[in-house]
């Protein structure tokens, strides 16, 4: 019975070793957002807020970059979101088996492990120079829209996938054409799963840094942009700008700017879980 | 009427699908174009085996290896971090950890994939690196090594997560013959479970290489910006994707020969991921078990 003594033994060893590298996963999270809070969080007040960017970093502050992260979400949010929920209602419901859903489809999968640095590129050249939108608010939020397409569509598809046949099939049965039936028993059907998608896809579009580097987005912006072809700054650019100077004050203030920014995306993946909890346990099919 | 209506919609949906294949169309052309201008002026010879990149200087030099080296390198590192640590939890919390406990780490790893990677740059120049300093006296204060780690951190919830699906899909038949033969759980999850979901484990492998290859901010933060044909990952390195942004944050004007060396080491990355993307397609739809 040595053996089994044995094999007993490893068991239990792997056991403690897989809580062992949960909890490192989870400590790292820990000690990561510990290590900012205790670096930013003094810093953080009404006037880092409200101020502009400064040589000076006490007197530095995230204004332009905040309005600017507000103005890009917004904006992408105006463009990805029909593109994708269209998108995804032809694959789903219109072009399924057919040769250009199938194109369709491969395209789709390739495009979410594209780089996102490669989408600045493609935003740098086709929005910034060739349609002449520049490093503007326009030209980041085109890109970043293109950028969270696939993470839409996939999402929206999971949803629409998710209603039940029965459903579908009793209005047809009414005699609503199709059209109808997508729009008055699909979407409301679904409605909480594409949301989530949604929120989780612009969450992500405000982290991004390096294709809104690429197409052109300013790092030290004088003034608050007002329109959506001013050239803007977001909060992960201003936090980079601030990473890579050397001055210690500096550091303090990209802390304080990243709880800032975290404290953006948890607020959104909050509402997506909060959502998706809601959502599951209401519709009971 | 009703029925011009319906087709008018159904185009129009079929429009904005057509989108993403513009996307595809737009991201190959302008690479294409770019680099087919750079190698008008560059030999593709010594893009490919020239050892220095130095495009910004004086004495220039077109050869991507350095940066390929760099990539390669903190890709490296973070996949030994991210594959034991990302698959070890996903088998515990299949096969050893109480619901209640997934229930409450599942969401948490979520919020570690959900942080901006600009934020793990600030991670790893300002607690990773002063922490390796402290163990590896001489390390430079921008290296591979706290970048690559950083990355594997950030990629360990990739793994994880899609491992996990890939034991969850595994029949629960499997698991209980393996317990009927007198199985521990070890043995059951390691001879049984992790082979019969073998495909997805190596999925979602390929996807965080391919992640890691593309990310972008935690090396352009931590790794340095000097290209360099090395290994060593205690000294400042740049990747592929660190160049772009580089040159992007400078003042290089357009049309000129150092504006399309981006487009050139674009257009290298991304052949690499395609790659990367592709095998693991074809991985998942050759090798996927059938369970009925």
């Amino acid at each position: 019975m040595n053996s089994s003594k044995k094999n007993r033994l490893k068991d239990n060893a792997f056991k403690y070793f897989g809580i062992g590298c949960t909890t490192f996963g989870l400590a790292m999270l820990a000690i990561f957002i510990g290590n900012i809070l205790i670096e930013g969080f003094a810093r953080i007040d009404w006037d880092f807020i409200t101020n502009f960017p400064s040589r000076n970093p006490d007197k530095a502050g995230i204004l332009p970059a905040l309005i600017g992260t507000l103005w890009i979400m917004g904006l992408t949010a105006i463009i990805s979101i029909p593109l994708g929920i269209s998108a995804a209602i032809y694959l789903e419901e219109y072009g399924k088996k057919s040769r250009l859903a199938n194109v369709l489809e491969i395209n789709i999968s390739n495009l979410a492990g594209v780089p996102s640095i490669i989408y600045g590129l493609l935003g740098l050249e086709i929005f910034g120079r060739i349609m002449g939108m520049g490093g503007s608010l326009l030209a980041g939020a085109s890109t970043l829209s293109l950028l969270i397409l696939p993470i839409i569509i996939v999402s929206t598809r999971e949803a629409l996938k998710a209603v039940p046949k029965s459903i579908k099939e009793a209005s047809f049965a009414m005699g609503a054409s199709k059209w109808q039936t997508i729009s008055y028993q699909l979407l409301p059907a679904s409605f909480g799963g594409i949301i989530t998608g949604i929120i989780l896809a612009l969450s992500r579009a405000v982290g991004e840094t390096a294709p809104l580097i690429v197409i052109g987005a300013l790092a030290y912006v004088p003034f608050v942009p007002s329109s959506p072809t001013d050239e803007f700054s977001v909060l992960p650019i201003q936090i980079f700008n601030w990473i890579s100077r050397p001055q210690k004050g500096f550091a303090i203030n990209a802390a304080s700017a990243i709880i800032v920014l975290l404290m953006v995306t948890f607020v959104l993946n909050g509402i997506a879980m909060y959502l998706r909890n809601k959502w599951q346990k209401k519709v009971q099919w | 009427m009703p029925r011009i209506k319906e087709k008018i919609i159904e185009t129009g949906l079929a429009l904005a699908a057509v989108v993403t294949v513009l996307t595809t169309i737009g991201i190959i052309w302008v690479l294409f174009s770019q680099t087919i201008d750079f190698f008008s002026e560059v030999s593709i010879v010594d893009f490919l085996t020239d050892t220095q990149w130095t495009p910004l200087f004086a004495d220039k030099h077109f050869g991507i290896l350095p940066l390929v080296a760099g990539t390669f390198l903190t890709t490296t590192i973070a996949i030994i971090v991210a594959l034991p640590i990302g698959l070890t939890i996903a088998v515990y919390l299949n096969e050893y950890a109480p619901k209640s406990f997934r229930k409450i780490v599942k969401p948490l790893l979520e919020i570690l994939a959900a942080v901006p990677t600009v934020v793990y740059g600030f991670f790893a120049l300002s607690v990773v690196t002063p922490f390796l300093q402290n163990i590896i006296p001489g390390m430079a204060g921008f290296n591979a090594l706290s970048a690559g780690i950083v990355m594997g951190i950030m990629i360990i919830p990739l793994i994880t997560s899609l491992s996990e699906d890939a034991l969850f899909a595994v029949p629960k038949s499997l698991r209980e013959a393996s317990y009927g033969m007198g199985s521990t759980r070890l043995q059951t999850a390691f001879k049984v479970m992790v082979p019969a979901a073998s495909s997805g484990i190596i999925v979602s492998v390929i996807l965080g290489i391919s992640r890691a290859v593309g990310e972008t901010m935690i090396v352009a933060i931590a790794a340095g910006q000097q290209p360099r044909l090395t290994l060593n990952p205690l000294v400042p390195i740049e990747t592929i994707t660190t160049y772009i942004v580089q040159v992007s944050t400078g003042d290089v004007a357009h049309g000129s020969l150092e504006y399309r060396t981006i487009f050139a080491a674009g257009m290298a990355l991304f052949v690499f991921t395609f790659i990367l993307n592709n095998i693991s397609y074809w991985v998942k739809k050759k090798f996927q078990e059938k369970y009925e």
